[in-house]
């Protein structure tokens, strides 16, 4: 790439005051995993909602010889996902993929792909309410003193009574988890199916947050355990079938509704895995050789 | 030599992508305590500190940074190059430094005189640059704790007799305490305050 050709300060929009910045809180959160670390989050040219902290965290980190790949509930086609996406090509001229694989740096909203992440990698992912505590305690102050003394208790409460309430834990979404033994941390709003895939990862996880102006990390090799019981252990959701379209197992299923009498059928959420494995001659149940149609 | 030489003499000559590259270097390194980072420095600060040790500091700080630094450090051009290229102000209170910087054989001082952060605020800690002789070669560690798989064996040259003490006391203070960044030539190494050091027989 020839680097010469950008407006040298605005290489990946953020100016490098706001950089410096945010590269100084990425560095405290890798070192102290789990916890949040506040920082200056700055006005992005997009909705808030729309991944803000997750950008920063990107055009942070972001050279010229990454490759980037930007997905939305698993799919790189989402309006989201493609926005971001055409975001860095304008102001990085990043290369950008759709393979898991081929990313050096993969920004997520609300799922963690299927293949399994290297060394190597890096994972943005896009955070709406940073503080896993929030809904039990509305006060920034309180629930600081909460991580500081780890009063996690009130936490095992909200999720006893989901018990109580539903024989099991209902929470599936942002559920929350404890980062090497300390700090309570919310894994933002993918599916509890994806939680495993946290713990001892081989790529550093970053999380942003730019409307409550928090960074957050778990570095490789890092304990990522979900919270439960001993007589209620933590589980993932579970498919009755596999992917409809490339027979997949093991891997979380979107319900599609294919026409107006009822008819659907449950297909991979990651659309790189789903692509990847219809090329190499897996077939689903719904699947037509030669014709797969999402 | 016109002015505008002199200005940017020793600084980055292209700040956004070298700046750019140092820090992936240091942010992988942090995420991985035990991988020795290696990248020119690109950068040449006023001696006696190393090349590398400037780069970090240029990447890293501005005015928003209070910067501690040595005796030997003080004394150097370096206030002035950091305020020039940096806009990084310097201080003599190691309790309000974001940053210290130590150059090579100087004196390592006790880690607990450095911002420890708070409790509620863990993150407002010093980050301590340590320029040693050499990555390799010196008294071999074992470090333990995220970012490593298992285990990762170091032996950086330079550090103190006692710096496996220090560095465990440093560890107890979790989620308190410094972390440390080590610099030599083209360089470049990290130990977070989670890194667990067991000191091995040389
Ligand atoms: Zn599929």
């Amino acid at each position: 790439m020839n680097t010469a050709n950008l407006a040298t300060y605005n290489f990946a929009y953020l100016d490098e005051q706001t950089k410096r910045m945010i590269r100084r809180a990425i560095l405290k959160a890798i070192a102290i995993p789990g916890y949040q670390v506040p920082f200056a989050s700055r006005e992005m040219p997009m909705p808030y909602g729309w991944g803000t902290g997750g950008v920063q965290v990107t055009a942070a980190i972001l050279g010229p010889d990454d490759v980037l790949k930007v997905i939305d509930q698993g799919a790189d086609d989402t309006t989201n996902a493609v926005s971001i996406r055409a975001f860095f090509q304008k102001v990085a001229s990043v290369a950008v993929t759709t393979r898991t694989g081929e990313a050096t740096i993969i920004q997520t909203r609300h799922r963690i792909p299927e293949e399994k992440l290297k060394p190597g990698q890096t994972l943005v992912y896009q955070v709406p309410i940073p503080e896993p505590l929030r809904f039990l305690e509305p006060r920034e102050t309180e629930t600081r003193k909460m991580h500081a003394l780890e009063e996690y208790g009130l936490m095992h409460v909200k999720l006893y009574e989901d018990i109580a309430r539903n024989g099991h834990i209902a929470t599936t979404y942002a559920y929350p988890v404890k980062v090497e033994g300390r700090y309570v941390m919310d894994p933002s709003p993918t599916p509890k199916f994806d939680n495993p895939k946290m713990h001892r990862s081989e790529a550093l996880q970053l999380f942003g947050a730019g409307r409550e102006k928090r960074i957050y990390a778990v570095p490789p090799h890092t304990e990522v355990v979900s919270l439960d019981f001993e007589d209620h252990p933590f589980e993932i959701q579970s498919f009755e079938n596999p992917c409809a379209l490339c027979g997949a197992e093991n891997v979380y299923l979107d319900e599609v509704v294919l026409d107006d009498k009822g008819g659907r059928m449950f297909v991979c959420s990651d659309t790189d895995h789903c692509e990847q494995r219809c090329a190499s001659g897996h077939r689903g149940s719904l699947a037509y050789d030669g014709e797969i149609v999402r | 030599m016109t002015i505008d030489t002199l200005v940017f003499t020793g600084g980055f000559r292209e700040p956004v992508f070298q700046s750019q590259s140092v820090f992936r270097t240091l942010m992988d390194c942090m995420a991985r305590p035990g991988t020795i980072g290696r990248i020119a420095p690109a950068v040449l600060p006023p001696p006696p500190l190393g090349a590398m040790a400037g780069a970090v500091a240029l990447m890293l700080c501005d005015q928003d940074t209070p910067v501690w630094l040595t005796p030997g450090l003080a004394g150097s051009a370096l206030p002035a190059w950091l305020a020039f290229h940096a806009g990084a102000p310097v201080t003599d209170d190691r309790q309000t430094a974001r940053f210290a910087f130590i150059e090579k054989a100087a004196l390592l001082p006790s880690l607990s005189l450095f911002a420890q952060g708070t409790q509620d605020y863990p993150d407002r800690s010093t980050t301590i640059v340590v320029e040693i002789e050499a990555v390799e070669g010196g008294r071999p560690f074992r470090l333990t704790g995220p970012g490593i798989r298992d285990e990762a064996i170091v032996a950086p040259r330079g550090l103190p007799d006692l710096f496996a003490q220090m560095w465990s006391e440093n560890r107890r203070a979790f989620p308190c305490g410094v972390d440390l960044v080590l610099t030599a030539g083209e360089e470049i190494a990290c130990l977070p305050r989670t890194t667990v050091v067991h000191p091995l027989e040389a």
